[in-house]
């Protein structure tokens, strides 16, 4: 299982990392959803890998697993889902805008004009 | 426990859920919550820094939790002063976006500044890792609102660059975090503190790749080259209100390296050893040199100015990575210089943008109100630019000093020095370019005539340069503060058991039999 959970956040990691680096605003968001993807399993199994175990106390659990790394992904999923919420319809404004989803600066752009 | 040291995150957060809710339609009560708020943080700031300039540390557990298990807030000297800080600034800025009419000019002006206040002022007193991520992502989330505030296509493009980057930050800040959580079982800074130096030489690889992934995220907050490409094009297309309130936010993080990396990884521990020197000053020297540079060979003053920002970051984190007392103390002189200096220059881009046509470094005709407006510039300029007499002069030489002695005397000198001159160069042609060949420009006949900068807007502009005034007139006074700091920074023991020996409700009580 160690094996499949490293490789699973290595291969998620990896294919983010590409999508990022892209230079337009739909596949660098697609990254970063794949970078979060893989960010969030990477903390969850930060509190050891535990199979079929309690987070929370009671009376007939017997082993427990790191109730933390849970909460602390709870916390991530919501940011990151919300920012990629928010980075979309930026994206698509911008877009919508310019009629151009580069996410680099354009050197093309004239250098006066805007007030 | 005292209640007061939670109030400069709470107070900013009820104020921006009560102009959301009650009051999205009233600009005046908007305006006038804003400020009394604000004036409430300056307030609670100096109250709290007054409270901790013995030495003491204030601590506050959320819930009555006792850490590590509960979330602790922490004052000390450094943090309390960065919080002082930050609303004295903000009141300018607010007073500046209200006479410009900024803050008109799209919805939410003022709930998001609040938020924004919320976030940075939470990040400087957290004593939590995985806290300060969440803080950072409110001061986040509230400048993504800002910066694409009032919108247009430029503003909306650089946003998107500005989120994008920062969002990649985020996820390298969690990828750290879950690799502390992995190596030590904690995430509160001061067990971390104790428990990083428990860890074996032989099994150093998981810390050692957390605490380069750390610096890393802190790098991008502050703007170190070579993370430093998102800032330009932000700083540059923001509100101008709002990007003199950003100057703050390069100062999280270099605040946020100075706590990590004085109480968690301190400059003598085993495992992280070469990060600072070996890595961290280069690139210090690096982003001082680019900022500079770009100084000069900016073709816009809104780009000249976020570049100037970029190098004096460069010139702060060189002094942190010093990491002697002497330099911390001198980083913190500089951070508060270059805070002041950096959102003074965006005020004044504004003003004169009000009153000319763009920002583009080439004779157009006189922008109205030259006379102020220039004579800001001038002092604004000399700050940055580290002449004598304001502060940033004595900034840089409190930097120099503390150079003095160490292995790389010879670079820091000649670098720090070097790009002064450029600097100066830099500033007074983009100086002489605006306010000077105007007068042998003729505007049109029909050309309308611009208007004036507000009154209001003079007074925040001047209220900061005043501020600059004082930091160089009690500059001894200030010093001597931050020598402080730095001591208590180099000595975290007080802290460390202020945090964790503060019981909490479900501790067993110690002493009753």
């Amino acid at each position: 299982m160690e094996l499949l959970v490293a490789s699973a956040i290595g291969i998620l990691t990896a294919g983010g990392l590409y999508l990022v680096l892209r230079l337009r605003t739909f596949p660098v968001i697609l990254g970063m959803s794949l970078l979060t993807y893989a960010v969030n399993v990477f903390l969850f199994a930060s509190g050891r890998l535990t199979v079929g175990a309690a987070p929370i106390l009671s009376d007939d659990a017997t082993r427990y697993t790191d109730p933390l790394p849970q909460a602390l992904v709870l916390t991530a999923i919501v940011i990151s889902f919300g920012m990629t919420a928010v980075v979309v319809m930026i994206g698509l404004g911008a877009f919508l805008g310019s009629d151009d989803d580069h996410v680099d600066d354009q050197p093309d752009e004239p250098a006066g004009g805007r007030s | 426990m005292t209640h007061w040291i939670i109030a400069p995150v709470v107070l900013p957060a009820m104020l921006a859920a009560f102009m959301v809710l009650a009051a999205r339609h009233h600009r005046v009560i908007q305006r006038a919550f804003s400020v009394a708020g604000v004036l409430a943080l300056v307030g609670i700031g100096l109250g709290l820094a007054w409270d901790v300039s013995d030495g003491s540390t204030l601590l506050y557990q959320l819930s009555d939790w006792a850490a590590p298990f509960g979330i602790v807030l922490v004052g000390d000297r450094l943090s309390t002063m960065m919080v002082l800080l930050t609303a004295v600034l903000a009141l300018f800025v607010l007073l500046y976006a209200i006479g410009s009419g900024w803050d008109d000019r799209g919805w939410h002006f003022h709930p998001l500044f609040q938020f924004q206040l919320m976030g940075i002022m939470g990040a400087f007193l957290t004593g939590d890792l995985f806290n300060l991520f969440v803080f950072f992502e409110v001061l986040l989330i509230a400048s993504y609102g800002l910066m694409i505030h009032a919108g247009g296509n430029a503003r909306l493009r650089a946003g998107v660059q500005y989120v994008l980057f920062n969002l990649i930050g985020s996820t390298l800040f969690l990828f750290a975090l879950g690799s502390i959580y992995a190596e030590t079982g904690t995430l509160n800074m001061a067990d971390l503190a104790k428990r990083v130096s428990l860890i074996g030489p032989e099994d150093t690889v998981g810390i050692r790749v957390a605490a380069v992934l750390l610096l890393l995220v802190f790098a991008i907050k502050a703007a170190v080259v070579p993370l430093h490409f998102w800032l330009p094009s932000s700083y540059a297309e923001a509100p101008a209100p709002v990007a003199a309130l950003f100057a703050i936010m390069t100062k999280v993080g270099a605040y946020a390296i100075i706590r990590v990396y004085t109480l968690v990884f301190p400059p003598d521990l085993a495992v992280t050893s070469g990060l600072h020197d070996l890595w961290l000053l280069p690139a210090a020297l690096l982003s001082l040199t680019i900022g500079m540079v770009g100084v000069l060979a900016a073709k816009r003053l809104d780009r000249l100015v976020a570049f100037s920002i970029i190098g004096s970051m460069g010139m702060v984190m060189v002094a942190i990575s010093l990491f002697t007392p002497e330099s911390i103390a001198a980083a913190l002189y500089y951070i508060v210089h270059s805070t002041l200096a950096g959102a003074v220059l965006f005020l004044i881009a504004d003003l004169v943008r009000t009153g000319r046509a763009n920002l583009d470094l080439t004779a157009q005709p006189v922008v109205a109100g030259t006379v102020l407006t220039s004579a800001f510039f001038l002092v604004g300029a000399i700050a940055m630019a580290g002449l004598p007499p304001l502060s940033g002069f004595i900034g840089k030489l409190l930097v120099m000093q503390s150079a003095y002695g160490t292995n790389l005397v010879a670079w820091i000198w000649a670098i720090v020095l070097s790009t002064s001159l450029i600097a100066v160069v830099g500033f007074s042609r983009a100086g002489s370019v605006l306010f000077w060949k105007a007068h042998s420009v003729t505007a049109e006949a029909d050309a309308a005539p611009l208007p004036r900068p507000s009154a209001l807007s003079y007074v925040a502009v001047g209220g900061l340069v005043a501020l600059l005034v004082a930091h160089t007139v009690f500059a001894g006074q200030v010093q001597a503060y931050t020598t402080t700091i730095a001591a208590q920074l180099f000595a975290p023991e007080p802290y460390i058991s202020t945090v964790l020996d503060t019981p909490g409700k479900m501790s067993e009580p110690k002493e009753d039999p």
